[in-house]
């Protein structure tokens, strides 16, 4: 199966960065954005034209709880597509899951939280291995049209309302009587932020633990060559099943954080546009690669809200009709600016600063000899 | 027995509607491997031509030959849609299949918001001549004529497309290329005129899906072509993939179980088992009805 170019093995000498002065910090550097994210809600900055309001009201602390939410789905589906080449579109019914799971759980059958999201995770991955064991019997294609399909039985079921679990098209709001006081209510939001970046921090662990592993290669190879594994007497089926069934799991984690977050489910989030927009945001990240899809999960999701305040601004409605209708729907903007992406930048964002290093170099006027 | 009738002829305008946008699925996708995600667009920009020019083109209008020119200019708009799209975004990513389900995808997601912006979320009513509101009595059933409607264009358009490939030359090359791209590269003939030629057909129908949808329903609104896709991908998948005539059965058969199951069961019902038809017709005959072996 051909995926966007793959990250080649070597990477030739030109593009090897120069060791510089910060190339002893540089692993550390991760562990230095945990630290700077982690404390980030003491900071009563404001950054006007970024954000509304400080960096610690309540508002701004949701936004980027969501938007890291998204950047860990995005890691978890660039597992499938970046680092397997499987092209799911079904992923969006296991995030469904965790949330109308726990959502229902606590609401309708009235269960502590951590019993509801235990449940709910145990059941979000076992669904992932039934669905995925029927669809991987498929590959290419066809494996992309039925994992659509399977997604689209579950917003069916969601939008209509079967025995009035659902809600229907309504949502269901989440009932916050039954859980922990530090999660509920606008001045504790800042511990949902934390729960977010937890959750963001687990799912780029995991994939980073599972991609660094034997198996890890094993799905880098049936993203390469899938006969050749074949060949070497690994069953591909077993080595995909395990991979979907992680991803599944871990999108349905997330529903669970979300749920908390946004405080109850709606139905728009078993539509494919969601699959579809994770797709966009590993696309635009770099996939198969480490902060490629967190990055492109992250700002899509920035973007998405913000993007519909910078539409209403006066600055676009100065402008004619013409320009600035299309400029007030974000997904325009971000679908344009995808497309220029799957053509002009194949590897992403983090493609982006290799490239712009390679520039400066060529354009830096040699010493003179 | 008036009931039963009554289904059949609703599920069969149903089966219509998902054989127009599936038969230029499955043609595109057999021939180019492209699997289109931006077809629901050209049904939308289909729907949308029609419903403007009902009420800015002078001598178009709701009724009579002012609605057969409407549609004509929606029909037209879909397919240079179509045409421009294969040209610009797809022509240039030839054989990256990947990468041209992504263009597709990022062009549905700007397609439909396009339209969105311009003429609103909300649904619009759709002008319709005043005979396709009206019923015909068939056998005891009160049919609505803008399901019959949908019924004979989707003949009508079946028989085009199978004349087409079957007696002209262009035809020969498309059902040539959907059995063997390289053998007819290697002929020396030019497959990728075929490709833009195909996605013109696909647009058309598509198109006209749109136009006699937005009859059927009496609304048009941006979201209409996504919802459809969904349904007419899976008839592609059970048809077989590259098969007009597997297609046209396939829809006939989703169609159908979409109609009957859900007045007979919950409704609902019948879009799921859609889906369980679906799987298992993967798992028995992973090829479809009539269609060659779909892998990557």
């Amino acid at each position: 199966m051909t995926v966007i170019d793959a990250p080649p093995a070597q990477v030739p000498d030109e593009l090897t960065p120069q060791r510089g002065r910060w190339h002893r910090v540089r692993p550390f550097l991760p562990l230095v954005a945990l630290v700077v994210l982690a404390i980030l809600p003491y900071s009563t900055m404001s950054l006007p034209g970024i954000f509304e309001g400080p960096v610690n009201s309540p508002g701004t602390l949701q936004l980027l709880a969501i938007c890291l939410i998204f950047g860990g789905l995005a890691a978890g589906y660039d597992l499938l597509f970046g680092r397997t080449g499987m092209l799911s579109f079904g992923h969006a019914l296991y995030f469904a899951a965790g949330v109308y799971g726990t959502d229902i759980l606590i609401t309708r059958a009235g269960l502590p939280l951590w019993q509801a999201a235990l449940l709910t995770i145990t059941g979000g991955t076992i669904l992932a291995a039934l669905l995925g064991a029927v669809a991987l019997r498929t590959v290419g294609i066809a494996f992309a049209m039925v994992t659509l399909a399977f997604a689209q039985v579950g917003a069916i079921l969601v939008a209509r309302d079967f025995g009035g679990l659902t809600g229907g098209e309504e949502g269901l709001p989440l009932d916050v009587s039954g859980l922990p006081a530090g999660l509920v209510g606008v001045t504790n939001t800042v511990n949902l932020y934390w729960l977010a970046l937890a959750y963001l921090t687990l799912v780029v662990f995991v994939v980073h633990r599972v991609s660094g592993s034997p198996t890890g290669r094993v799905l880098a190879g049936l993203r390469d060559d899938e006969r050749r594994i074949g060949v070497l007497g690994l069953d591909p089926y077993r080595y995909k099943l395990v991979a979907f069934t992680l991803a599944g799991g871990l999108a349905s984690a997330g529903g669970v954080v979300y749920v908390l977050i946004v405080g109850g489910a709606s139905p728009h989030i078993t539509s494919s546009e969601l699959t579809l927009s994770l797709l966009v945001m590993v696309v635009l990240g770099g996939p198969g690669t480490r902060w490629g899809p967190v990055l492109g999960g992250v700002l899509y999701m920035y973007l998405d809200h913000r993007l519909t305040a910078f539409g209403t601004s006066d600055a676009v409605d100065s402008l004619p009709a013409v320009l600035s209708h299309p400029l007030s729907q974000p997904l325009f903007v971000l679908g344009t600016v995808f497309i220029l992406a799957v053509y002009f930048f194949p590897g992403g964002l983090t493609s982006l600063a290799p490239r712009i290093a390679h520039l400066t170099r060529s354009l830096r006027p040699r010493p003179p000899r | 027995m008036g009931t039963v009738i009554l289904l059949a002829l609703t599920g069969l305008g149903l089966a219509a509607l998902y054989f127009l946008v599936a038969s230029g699925l499955s043609l595109v996708f057999g021939l180019a491997d492209v699997l289109n995600f931006a077809h629901g667009l050209f049904l939308g920009v289909g729907a949308y031509g029609t419903w403007w020019a009902a009420g800015n083109l002078p001598g178009a209008g709701s009724d009579g030959f002012g609605f057969v020119f409407a549609v004509a200019f929606g029909v037209a708009a879909g397919t240079l849609v179509a045409i421009l799209v294969e040209l610009v975004l797809i022509r240039p990513l030839y054989s990256r299949t990947i990468e041209q389900v992504l263009v597709t995808v990022g062009l549905s997601l700007a397609g439909v918001a396009l339209l969105q912006a311009t003429w609103g979320a909300d649904a619009r009513p759709f002008p319709r001549p005043d005979w396709t509101r009206q019923v015909t009595g068939i056998l005891g059933a009160q049919v609505p004529n803008g399901g019959l409607l949908l019924i004979i264009a989707a003949v009508l358009v079946l028989g085009a497309i199978l004349a087409f490939l079957r007696w002209t030359r262009y035809g020969l090359v498309i059902r040539a290329g959907v059995e063997n791209r390289e053998m007819v590269t290697a002929l020396g003939i030019d497959v990728r005129k075929a490709f833009t030629l195909v996605f013109a057909i696909g647009g058309a129908a598509a198109a006209l899906a749109g136009a006699l949808g937005g009859v059927y329903f009496g609304t048009v609104s941006p979201g209409q072509g996504g919802s459809l896709l969904i349904f007419a991908f899976i008839v592609v998948v059970i048809g077989g993939m590259g098969s007009v005539v597997g297609s046209a059965y396939a829809a006939v058969v989703v169609g159908l179980v979409q109609q009957f199951v859900n007045y007979y069961g919950t409704s609902g019902l019948g879009d799921i088992c859609v889906v369980g038809l679906l799987a298992v017709v993967l798992l028995l005959r992973p090829q479809g009805i009539a269609g060659k072996v779909a892998t990557a």
